[in-house]
């Protein structure tokens, strides 16, 4: 099997996304190939922090006017996955006066809007920070939802005719003549949506360009083609807490250091991070000290933070990338700017372009770069539109509708689908079925979860990121099981694939846990166990005999319901027996 | 004034019930004390005794003990259990006189005790559950029985795929046609309605609409499913209290046995059971305060060790002594919140009696979904008279015994052993605690 298309996109991350996106709107086709779901790698294990550049306003101006810009744009094109929460940088005795005042610089030079707030302004902002605290700088921070931008990017590249195939890891980059001209990906399923159970095979995709946006990953596919390019990964902690102390990004205003920063983000606060060196970005170790570190350390800032409950963890792993000979030990010292690398002029090897380093809040801007550089390799003369046309989703919309009473919804589970669907509400809430709740924690219904079925296929960890279904406190306990029966009821798919993309659900989701089980969520792990094991028996084996087990041959059973052949039926002998 | 009585059990579950109904039966004055309700209006309402036998090593590596089979008979599966589970520490017996007493209590309100042997019991998932009793409702449902099955589910239902369970029993060979149908159920309801509000509505035969009764219209949505099948089953949402007048009522009208299909919380089998037994404890002379955590206790030293002289309860706010000469602690495990966790370490909740666990967190749970946690086997360590026991092997408290939930040694979701455990502890610590005051 092969395919010809113009330009062959590595990666369905933010990076990878934004370029098909960027290029399919100009008129390129395009194809995508990811190995896992959209947001995968990366993408999909961040904070979800929509930056305003504070974090970069001492050590980084340009990154942080970059930021400040894109803030704005993606504000306009993608509100539907935006929430302006605001940020703080908090100041806490031990830290520099010194530096809060090159931060409080810093951001204005680089036109981001800041504030001084005393102790008493941001405890107004934010009761539940600590009472020891200095002062605090407010700047528009924000939270951002990966999978939704994501998705929104690739919806709009495949509405554009660009081909996106998840679940297809590229086996080999195909050179001919000294030149890149194609991959080789396995499908891992059959082409297009994820099916479990159906018969992949390979394929090999000629383009006329490609463009690995593989992150982390970059170095594997430039070790298929032949090339160097020296990924340093470095990993970093995500604890998700089941409520939202906060409402405002937190961060804690020092130079440097693990454990900083805060994200209100949906129904939960991402508790964010470490910074640290691995060898692989698939196999390094997770561990319990990382966890322990952010609690102790954010809860200098927001004492409930020590003893409340955490439902899962994470760990993600940053592209980082400095070229060679930068000689940067420590990973928080890398820059977080990107890269773009030419084979052509870096190593003789036309027809590839990889993009390293970078960060998710300038996405597109990343995109609309690599994308110009491709037309220009291409000749094509299309500008850039990202920056101005609004994703699908965000197109003007009002979300102050009455969604609860025109979708006979209860709030507030009308208010939050409207606002995980923005423009698509109506188009997926108005099926004329009976539409109850299947996610009670993230009040996900019917509707919108066969409309995320209808996009990725059997793939429930898919349809979980499209919709947050089994994301909140119970884990999928109450509903990973309703899940899959949506996929039978709605999606027709069959016993063995259903069974498949359940197990495979489940297991995703007691990964994250492991991490988070003590208390509460302990209880709650002990609750699941029983529902799943002893109520439903989702773990026990059939017998291979059944006359060995008990027919029900007490002699009162006959009588009991029982209609047997010869007697007249009497239903069931209500008097008892 | 300290309310006083021969034994106080803290703890309203089976395992609670069992231990004041065991104790109660010995003559001994029973106080119990319960936090609040029940868990078992959480639970399936199957009695489950012991369903598999411990795994092996697990050797096709995907941390489950698919490898073998159910029990046919749970006896035969003790002598194979570790010399740490409870049924071992107990006594061989124990788990049979807590069947009998549970018979016992509940009358006819259950099935199964009529063999040794264990039932198949289809579940919502249409996996076949092993289990020792199961509610007179969900009788003519057991899988071992011949007869061909429809299965029924509602549209607003999202628990139960009727056509996907009679597709999974199909795939696990059942012997017999089994097929699913998904209806709406009658009368007009919000997509979200509880259960059991439609529970009342059968329970009460309502109207719904065009001088039709409620089970009049869900016997004719079903009908034209019906084909060849001689039972029915249903979400187990057929009434409160007067399942059978339900049931019998629309099988009549199917000519089909209808039975219950037993579902996830909140679980009618497990209501009517919880309100079972409390009857049964009123009638054994039980007498009970509910809705009050214990809070706090007092002990002093003996020349046998430590005794328990009474515990407080907090009732708003003012604290209420019980005193005793015996003690039950039945509060539960970590889901009932008779054990508790932080970062650092699990504990017994009231009493903090030694809870043997693996020193690092990280080694509480395994890296497979479904494969042997430590967490799902903690709790309290157990002499043969239930006493909870110390690190150094000493009983804690010379008059406090364990049953249940608290104590540990036993993955009762994987062995499906919930239910017995809950009753064999119960029974031993019951009666011991009554011996002995």
């Amino acid at each position: 099997m092969s395919d010809r298309t113009e330009v062959l996109v590595i990666g369905g991350g933010s990076t990878g996304c934004g370029v098909a996106r960027d290029l399919a709107t100009r008129g390129v086709d395009v194809t995508l190939v990811e190995q896992g779901n959209l947001t995968h790698g990366t993408t999909g294990r961040m904070h979800g922090l929509l930056h305003s550049g504070g974090r970069y306003a001492v050590s980084d101006q340009a990154s942080a006017r970059e930021c400040i810009e894109e803030n704005r744009v993606l504000r306009d094109i993608a509100s539907h996955c935006v929430e302006m929460t605001g940020g703080l940088f908090v100041k806490r005795p031990e830290d520099t006066e010194e530096y809060f005042q090159e931060k409080l610089e810093g951001c204005r030079e680089c036109g981001i809007p800041a504030e001084v707030l005393t102790a008493e302004e941001a405890r107004e902002v934010e009761p539940f920070l600590a009472g020891d605290i200095d002062k605090a700088i407010r700047v528009p921070d924000g939270a951002i939802d990966p999978f939704r931008l994501c998705v929104a990017n690739a919806a709009d590249a495949e509405a554009h005719g660009a081909r996106i195939e998840t679940h297809s890891p590229v086996t080999d980059v195909l050179v001919e003549d000294g030149e890149v001209v194609g991959v080789e990906v396995t499908h891992e399923s059959g082409a297009g949506k994820r099916v479990h159970g159906v018969e992949g095979g390979t394929e090999e995709i000629y383009a006329d360009h490609v463009v690995n946006a593989t992150g982390a990953w970059a170095g594997r596919i430039g070790d298929m083609a032949g090339v160097d390019v020296e990924v340093r990964p470095s990993k970093g902690v995500m604890t998700v807490m089941n409520v939202r102390e906060v409402d405002t990004v937190i961060n804690r205003c020092k130079p440097k250091g693990d454990a900083d920063i805060v994200v209100p983000h949906e129904t939960t606060c991402i508790l964010g991070t470490t910074d640290e060196e691995v060898e692989d970005p698939e196999d390094y170790p997770e561990e319990a000290w990382e966890v322990d570190l952010m609690i102790e350390e954010l809860s200098k800032l927001v004492p409930m933070l020590d003893g409340a409950r955490t439902i899962r963890s994470y760990w993600g792993v940053r592209p980082l990338y400095e070229p060679p000979g930068t000689g940067t030990e420590d990973p928080t010292d890398i820059t977080r700017d990107f890269f773009l690398l030419d084979h052509d002029e870096r190593d003789d090897l036309p027809g590839m372009t990889s993009i390293v380093g970078g960060k998710f809040t300038t996405y597109r801007l990343m995109a609309e770069q690599i994308s110009d550089h491709v037309c220009d390799l291409l000749g094509v003369d299309a500008a850039c539109t990202t920056a101005d046309e609004p994703l699908p989703g965000s197109e003007d919309f009002s979300v102050l509708r009455d969604y609860m009473d025109e979708f006979g919804l209860r709030s507030p589970i009308g208010r939050r689908s409207v606002q995980r669907l923005g423009s698509r509400a109506d188009e997926v809430l108005k099926t004329g079925e009976p539409n109850p709740v299947v996610c009670q924690c993230e009040a996900v219904t019917r509707a919108e979860l066969r409309d995320a079925i209808e996009g990725s296929g059997s793939d429930l960890n898919a349809v979980r990121l499209r919709t947050r279904a089994s994301m909140g406190n119970c884990q999928g306990g109450f509903c990973a099981h309703r899940m899959a029966n949506e996929l039978h009821a709605g999606g027709d798919f069959d016993r063995p694939t259903v069974d498949a993309a359940l197990d495979e659900l489940w297991q995703e989701r007691w990964k994250g846990q492991r991490h988070a089980l003590w208390g509460e969520q302990l209880s709650q792990a002990m609750l699941n166990h029983l529902l799943h094991a002893t109520t439903f028996n989702r773990d026990g084996a059939a017998p291979e005999d059944f006359s060995a087990f008990d027919a029900g041959g007490d002699a009162t059973e006959a009588a009991d319901g029982g209609v047997a052949a010869d007697r007249t039926p009497d239903g069931g002998d209500a008097g008892g027996d | 004034m300290a309310i006083e009585s021969d034994v106080v059990v803290v703890g309203g579950g089976l395992a609670g019930a069992t231990a004041a109904l065991s104790a109660a039966r010995e003559g001994a004055h029973v106080h119990l004390i319960s936090a609040n309700e029940s868990t078992l209006r959480q639970a399936s309402g199957l009695i489950d005794a012991l369903g598999y036998p411990e795994p092996g090593p697990d050797v096709d590596g995907d941390g489950g003990a698919s490898a073998s089979g159910p029990l046919a008979d749970p006896f035969a599966g003790i002598d194979d259990l570790p010399e740490t589970h409870p049924y071992r520490v107990a006594g061989a017996d124990a788990l049979r006189e807590g069947l009998a007493l549970f018979d016992d209590a509940v009358g006819d309100l259950y099935r199964g005790g009529h063999t040794d042997r264990n039932a198949l019991v289809a579940t919502t998932s249409g996996r076949t559950k092993p289990t020792a009793r199961y509610p007179r409702s969900m009788a003519p449902g057991v899988v071992s029985d011949e007869r061909p099955m429809l299965l029924v589910g509602f549209e607003a239902a999202t628990d139960f795929d009727a056509e996907l369970a009679a597709e999974r029993l199909s795939a696990a060979g059942v012997p017999f046609d089994v097929s699913g149908a998904t209806i709406a159920f009658p009368g007009e309801y919000r997509a979200d309605a509880a259960v059991t509000r439609l529970a009342h509505a059968l329970e009460r035969d309502e109207d719904a609409g065009n001088g039709r009764t409620t089970r009049q219209r869900l016997a004719d949505r079903i009908r034209p499913h019906l084909g060849d099948a001689e039972r029915v089953g249903i979400p187990a949402i057929l009434g409160d209290a007067h399942v059978e007048e339900v049931r019998a009522d629309l099988s009549e009208r199917l000519d089909a046995a209808v039975f219950e299909v037993p579902t996830g919380p909140p679980s009618l089998p497990g209501i009517r059971l919880a309100d079972r037994l409390f009857e049964a404890l009123d009638e054994a002379g039980v007498s009970m305060t509910t809705g009050t955590p214990v809070v706090d206790f007092e002990s002093t030293g003996g020349a046998d060790g430590d005794r328990i002289d009474r515990v407080l309860i907090d009732r708003n706010g003012a604290r209420i002594p019980y005193s005793a000469e015996q003690f039950v602690l039945a509060t539960g495990g970590l889901v009932g919140k008779g054990l508790d966790s932080d970062r650092e370490r699990a504990t017994e909740a009231v009493f903090d009696c030694h809870v043997p666990q693996p020193d690092d967190r990280t080694d509480w749970s395994a890296e497979g979904a479904f494969a042997d946690h430590a967490f799902a086997r903690f709790g309290v360590d157990p002499d043969g008279t239930m006493r909870p026991l110390g690190r150094d092997g000493e009983p804690e408290y010379e008059n406090l015994r364990a049953a249940g939930g608290v104590v540990g040694g036993a993955d009762v979701a994987r062995e499906k052993s919930a239910s017995g455990v809950s009753l064999a502890t119960g029974l031993v610590a019951g009666r011991t605690a009554a011996e002995e005051a």
